[in-house]
């Protein structure tokens, strides 16, 4: 019973600690950002916790049009994508759990290959671009509306609905449109907030896509604007939307690149309790996924 | 024709599925046929079809150039690195959480783990250059404070392959205790029960049990981690990567970005990506088949 308690006091004194660690660079940052600017400078950047709280590098980062627009940019896609994405990939998923469906066979090897096998970032690119979609806000939704995964995993979801209730629905002179958009989808209601938050979450950190296909600094997202302000202007001056918030400023720069951080992560801060509801299973079920 | 008035009894079925079938096919696979253009000198004006063939030109090109080993070494560098350094790390979390009595405790510890998964690398990448630079990092004005010298953490070439895989863990780790989490869930109680009965201790029964009774999804992972070894973090590298450490950083991925979309060689690098890519699904095929002849669920 001793062995017991020693392993167990010295086993939550480790998590905690493991706990402290993942949380303290998310602690800094958060911390810093809410700080007064002179006190951040007196004190060389050793605060751990604020005297007086501040928000004047909110006031500067949400008072720039740039980080506005790229906030909205962002939210877009999150909103719109995730739409999208959810109608595309649940209407495929439930046509590919139907066992009416004749070709649903050579159909799920077709999009197995796609996982297994990628062409690469070139022809990628160069399909975008002959699209005409270079430089719209649209080459970082089309091009990554679903994916093999999520149409695997959502068919398994589907694939528990028994067929019965759509006969029953047919009887009752439903066409498979009617069984789709009246029946299923609002039974599956709860999958579909799951699958929708995990798009989101990938929608709002969208980031690789708009280094390809955007150019232009007016349609940049939040993810590409924040890697301007974070990374590239500690390196480099390169940006102008970057060097439109930094520049002839009075507040320290690390107060500042502090905010953007949380005010970049503040929406994924705010929907991860419901995330944390679904994950469990959504990982399960894709166990492999990464 | 039996199949035709299937179609025809089923046709709003075939509708539902016809937006998702067109985005394969117009996502996933036309871009698959550009493939070839790594057989041209592709060029935008003449476009696929008019650009003159070339062959295997530009696969040699690729197997005689220095920059080739740099991309392998560094690739499977940062992916065994991650292996050896990082793949451990979830199981040894998990087993650590499975043992806590508290489930409030527990869920607290989990929630905060969890978290960073969700984080995009551009936000990580600049957290890390917010506590790690010398100029403003707080890192490097602790370091001072205790003694020692500055460190260049985030423009020191030795030092490149440690960031990438400190910030892998610290980000993946809770997330990839889910899955361990969900499989010792599943071990049988009875089998502590008896342990206990025979007297071990809590170390004992992870160790004969627990340990036990996940090694197959263990097993499992590990060979369908090594399938993925071509895949790097490439977003991680990409943010991560300057001019001081570009000889350790560069992967394949940054390679075609650099070579295809800045400098317009789109043939040079489709043939170094689909090198990459082949590559990549051999060693798939080969784990999965693996994984199976383990008697375990395997990718598809």
């Amino acid at each position: 019973m001793k062995e017991s308690r020693l392993f167990g006091t010295a086993n939550n004194a480790f998590l905690a600690l493991i706990g402290m660690v993942t949380l303290f660079p998310l602690y800094y940052v958060f911390i810093v950002s809410f700080t007064d600017p002179a006190e951040y400078i007196r004190k060389q950047g050793f605060v751990l916790f604020p005297e007086k709280w501040s928000i004047l590098s909110y006031q500067y980062i949400l008072s720039t049009s740039t980080y506005l627009n790229a906030t909205g940019i962002s939210a877009f896609l999150a909103i719109v994508g995730t739409l999208l994405s959810l109608m595309v990939t649940a209407s495929l998923a439930y046509g590919l759990s139907r066992k009416r469906l004749k070709i649903r066979k050579q159909l799920m090897m077709m999009i197995l290959i796609t996982i297994l096998f990628s062409p690469g970032i070139i022809p990628h690119y160069i399909l975008v671009r002959d699209l005409g979609m270079i430089n719209s806000i649209w080459s970082l939704i089309i091009p990554v509306l679903s994916s093999g995964w999520y149409v695997f995993l959502m068919k398994s979801f589907f694939d528990s609905i028994p067929a019965s209730l759509e006969e029953a629905a047919m009887m009752d002179g439903y066409n498979d449109f009617g069984i789709f958009f009246r029946i299923i989808l609002p039974l599956s209601l709860p999958a579909l907030a799951a699958f929708g938050l995990f798009y989101a979450v990938g929608y709002w950190n969208t980031y690789f896509s708009a280094v390809l296909y955007i150019n232009v600094s007016s349609k940049w997202p939040l993810q590409i604007l924040l890697q301007n302000i974070l990374i590239d202007s500690s390196t480099s001056s390169q940006g102008s939307g970057a060097a439109e918030i930094m520049n002839e400023q009075q507040l320290p720069a690390q107060t500042l690149k502090m905010a953007a951080v949380v005010v970049a992560t503040l929406p994924i801060l705010i929907i991860y309790p419901m995330l944390q509801k679904h994950f469990a299973k959504g990982v399960m079920l894709g166990s492999i996924k990464e | 024709m039996r199949a035709l008035s299937g179609i025809r009894k089923d046709l709003f079925l075939y509708l539902l599925i016809l937006p998702g079938v067109l985005y394969f096919i117009l996502f996933k696979y036309v871009p698959m046929w550009g493939i070839i253009i790594s057989f041209q000198d592709y060029s935008p004006y003449l476009g696929v079809w008019k650009s003159p063939w070339v062959g295997f030109r530009h696969f040699t090109e690729l197997f005689s150039n220095p920059d080739f080993i740099l991309l392998f070494r560094n690739t499977m560098i940062i992916s065994l690195m991650n292996i050896v350094f990082y793949f451990p790390m979830p199981i040894v979390v998990a087993l650590l959480l499975n043992e806590v009595r508290s489930a409030v405790f527990k869920r607290i510890v989990q929630s905060i783990v969890y978290l960073p998964h969700f984080l995009s690398w551009v936000v990580i990448a600049g957290i890390t250059f917010l506590l790690f630079s010398q100029s403003g990092g707080i890192i490097n004005k602790v370091l001072p404070m205790l003694g020692y010298a500055q460190v260049d953490f985030l423009t020191n070439s030795r030092l490149f392959w440690w960031m990438l895989t400190a910030q892998s863990i610290w980000k993946e780790t809770g997330w990839g205790t889910i899955i361990y989490l969900a499989a010792m869930a599943g071990v049988d109680p009875q089998l502590y029960e008896a342990a206990k009965m025979d007297g071990a201790g809590r170390l004992r029964q992870i160790w004969n049990v627990t340990i036990p009774g996940i090694r197959h999804i263990i097993i499992t992972l590990l060979i369908l981690r090594l399938g993925q070894i071509m895949d790097v973090g490439f977003e991680q590298v990409f943010l991560m990567m300057n001019s001081a450490v570009s000889e350790v950083a560069d992967v394949f991925e940054t390679y075609v970005y650099r070579n295809g979309i800045q400098q317009g060689q789109f043939s040079y690098s489709t043939a170094v990506g689909l090198f990459k890519s082949v590559i990549g699904l051999l060693l798939v095929i080969a784990a999965n088949k693996l994984a199976k002849r383990y008697g375990e669920e395997g990718l598809y």
